[in-house]
């Protein structure tokens, strides 16, 4: 075991002191804060105050404009002309004019600014006169707005699922978030660390160095080594990109003179963003004020079983990348160069690309066969299996398919220390795949 | 006592016989060297030692105990095909190596301050080893592979690739070594460094064992009973026990002869013939060289 520490100890630092991890860790989380903050900014940045002066010729739009914080109206008297006159002069951004005949002709609405208006400002206001005809032109007709509403019907619905423990409130636009999500990293994760163990093998075997270390230890702790010590560089960075990404975002959005809010309160913001500059200062109607869809999300994420995900989730990455990584390891042991690299690492990814690409069909019908014995394959269910946890899995399923998990990790280390051992003392020619079948039976 | 005892060692790989057979014993405190054409299984025997591989058949003894995990930090090796990780600085690499042999960090670090005082390197402890020559990574490689003082020393055609200064300077190292008490198996293919360094050889040809014992015996074995001669006169009458190889005539007018006399036969029965006949200005033996050896030993195995 302390021999096995040493290399793991060397494989971990050798890794996190280069310079690329260093630029890797600090430009991921940069371009990710960027990636959600500008948006934001530059949804915050249309929200700075318009003044907006209205004429209303009719007198019968008084209350239909209502300030908030980013328009003010401001009712005024003076004829048109005058105001046109002396727009300049008199701070307002948008002078709004209601001609007298609106009611008869609404095409007759006249907005002016110096620059031009912004849609939203524009729609908006349309909007509201267009509302404020509306409701008096129904009056004029004898019905009330109130009974109109009435009679407007608004259908969605509610995603229920029924388990043992009754009817629970599932989301499952949430579950197929978390499931994808979980699944692309484990992905993704299984691809950037295999293929780093991948190198370090191919790198010791070309350096020549291998065979000095294995006269000391056994190839199978080199191995080893090598595997945990990869594995926790890869901890190591999604740690850092996370707590990178959080204090990014906190400093650029104080940079950007935001609020300095939490993530969560930011996607909420963003989220009613284009409803707010929509419609300002309507009064909106009480059916359109349902709970923004970001509230919503929380609240369906929050009916998922968190702990359940976030332990199988740590179990499936941890088991993937062990099981993936053995075999990139055999792979880097029998080849010299990385020209003969793709024969081989062909029919190693071929289960993790294909699982990834049936990921999308599976998450439509997360349990059917199909689903179920991917999810059992240790080839494919770190994947698959984190796609369907989120809708809910029967624990036996859970149980058996890491059981199978951890025996094929089991299984594919005991070949893959095989291949390895006779791998990295063979020089010269490209192995066939027969020769690799023979390594396997080597008496050593 | 031997330090390390191979008994009946066979190493079988798929259509190919690596070792058959091979026994040898190597004595405490000397130079053996591990000789043998290319293929002949030199270096599979030697990872058999170095427990890189194991045996099919037959037995390794270190020590008089059988070779096992224990005697790995007892052993150093220096691979012909050299490597060292080539982004890592030479002293963390050194310690890392240090420390795989079962040395503590600060241990290796006392021996490794004095190895880099002797070699007069200090400035390379910083260095990346892929910013070093090749000679210097040569030298970094034969620190790593003596620093933990082991009882054994493999070193596997350690001159190659060193000038001829620093492969003086690693000769007196390997004679230092051996002072200081340690084994030094070394494989060659290079017969004047086996003639200049060895005590003991074996010879490995076509995966058995075709020779071995102390260099002495093994010259003794070897001799022709030959005699060389540098003369002036005539060289006709000489005792027909005697036969005359061949004769030349050398530039400053003397002549030389090869004489082989029987096997029981006295030199000075020989001396006081020729003086007899000739003058005589040089007598001596031939004395196989190494590289004689070598040859005949290899040329006479029969072919299988």
């Amino acid at each position: 075991m302390k021999i096995i520490f040493l290399i793991l100890k060397r494989e971990y630092l050798v890794r996190v002191k280069k310079k690329s991890f260093l630029i890797m860790t600090l430009v991921t989380p940069l371009l990710v804060s960027c990636i959600w903050l500008i948006p934001i900014f530059f949804a915050m940045r249309d929200i700075d105050q318009k003044k907006i002066e209205v004429i209303d010729e009719t007198g019968k739009f008084a209350s239909t404009f209502k300030n908030t914080k980013e328009l003010v109206f401001q009712p005024v008297k003076t004829p048109v002309e005058q105001a046109k006159k002396d727009f300049g002069k008199s701070g307002y951004d948008v002078l709004v004019h209601i001609p007298g005949n609106i009611l008869q002709n609404p095409k007759s609405l006249k907005i002016y600014a110096e620059k031009n208006v912004s849609l939203e400002v524009k729609n908006g206001i349309e909007k509201a006169i267009e509302q404020e005809i509306e409701n008096i032109r129904l009056l004029d007709a004898g019905i009330d707005r109130k009974v109109l509403e009435s009679t407007k019907v608004d259908v969605s619905s509610d995603t229920y699922s029924l388990s043992d423990e009754g009817e629970k409130d599932s989301s499952s636009g949430a579950a197929t978030g978390i499931g994808y999500l979980c699944a692309f990293i484990i992905y993704i994760a299984i691809f950037i660390y295999g293929v780093q163990v991948m190198r370090g093998v191919m790198e010791e075997k070309t350096n020549r160095i291998v065979e000095v270390i294995i006269s000391s230890v056994k190839p199978f702790q080199l191995m080893a080594g090598k595997i945990t010590g990869v594995a926790l560089v890869g901890l190591t960075q999604f740690l850092l990109w996370i707590l990178l990404t959080f204090g990014i975002s906190s400093v650029m959005s104080n940079v950007l003179g935001m609020e300095s809010l939490g993530p969560q309160k930011r996607v909420e913001q963003m989220a009613q963003q284009p409803g707010v500059a929509q419609a300002p200062a309507i009064d909106k109607p009480k059916t359109e004020q349902k709970s923004s869809p970001v509230t919503a999300i929380f609240k369906a994420v929050s009916t998922l079983n968190i702990p359940l995900i976030i332990g199988c989730f740590l179990i499936y990455f941890i088991g993937g990348y062990l099981i993936y990584s053995a075999l990139f390891a055999a792979v880097g042991s029998a080849v010299d160069s990385d020209t003969d690299v793709q024969q081989f690492m062909f029919p190693i990814t071929i289960p993790l690309v294909l699982s990834f690409i049936m990921a999308q069909f599976i998450i439509r019908e997360p349990d059917g066969a199909v689903a179920f014995w991917m999810s059992m394959i240790p080839f494919t269910s770190p994947i698959i299996m984190m796609v369907r946890i989120p809708f809910g899995v029967p624990a036996w399923e859970i149980v058996l398919s890491v059981t199978l998990l951890i025996g094929g990790f089991l299984g594919t280390a005991w070949l893959a220390a095989r291949i390895y051992r006779v791998g990295i003392l063979m020089y010269g020619k490209k192995p066939s795949y027969k020769e690799l079948v023979k390594w396997v039976f080597y008496k050593t | 006592m031997n330090i390390l005892e191979t008994r009946h060692i066979v190493k079988q790989y798929a259509q190919h016989r690596a070792l058959d057979d091979v026994s040898i014993d190597i004595p405490r405190g000397q130079i053996f060297g591990l000789l043998g054409p290319n293929g002949a299984g030199k270096t599979s025997l030697i990872r058999i030692i170095n427990q890189i591989t194991g045996p099919d058949e037959g037995e390794v003894f270190f020590d008089g105990k059988p070779l096992g995990p224990e005697h790995i930090s007892r052993i150093g090796y220096l691979p012909e095909e050299r490597g060292l990780y080539k982004k890592m600085k030479v002293g963390e690499q050194l310690l890392y190596l240090a420390q795989l042999k079962g040395l503590s960090e600060r241990q290796a670090m006392e021996k490794l301050k004095a190895w880099f005082i002797k070699f007069d390197i200090k400035t390379w402890w910083t260095k990346n080893v892929e910013d070093l020559s090749k000679g210097m990574q040569q030298k970094i490689q034969f620190v790593a592979t003596v620093l933990h003082e082991p009882d054994l020393i493999i070193l596997d055609e350690p001159f190659s690739g060193f000038d001829p200064i620093n492969a003086n300077l690693i000769k007196d190292e390997i004679l230092e070594l051996r002072e200081k008490g340690s084994t030094i198996i070394f494989s060659t293919h290079r017969m004047e460094s086996v003639e200049e360094l060895c005590d003991h050889i074996a010879l490995i040809h076509r995966s058995k064992k075709v020779l071995d014992g102390p260099k002495k015996a093994i010259k003794e074995q070897f001799k022709t009973h030959t005699y060389h001669v540098e003369y002036q006169g005539v060289l006709n009458d000489l005792n027909p026990a005697y036969t005359v190889l061949d004769k030349k005539t050398l530039e400053d007018g003397y002549l030389r002869a090869n004489i082989r006399i029987p096997r029981d036969a006295a030199v000075n029965e020989l001396v006081r013939n020729l003086i007899d006949h000739v003058s005589v200005r040089a007598f001596g033996e031939n004395i196989p060289s190494m590289n004689d050896i070598f040859i005949k030993a290899v040329g006479e195995v029969p072919t299988t």
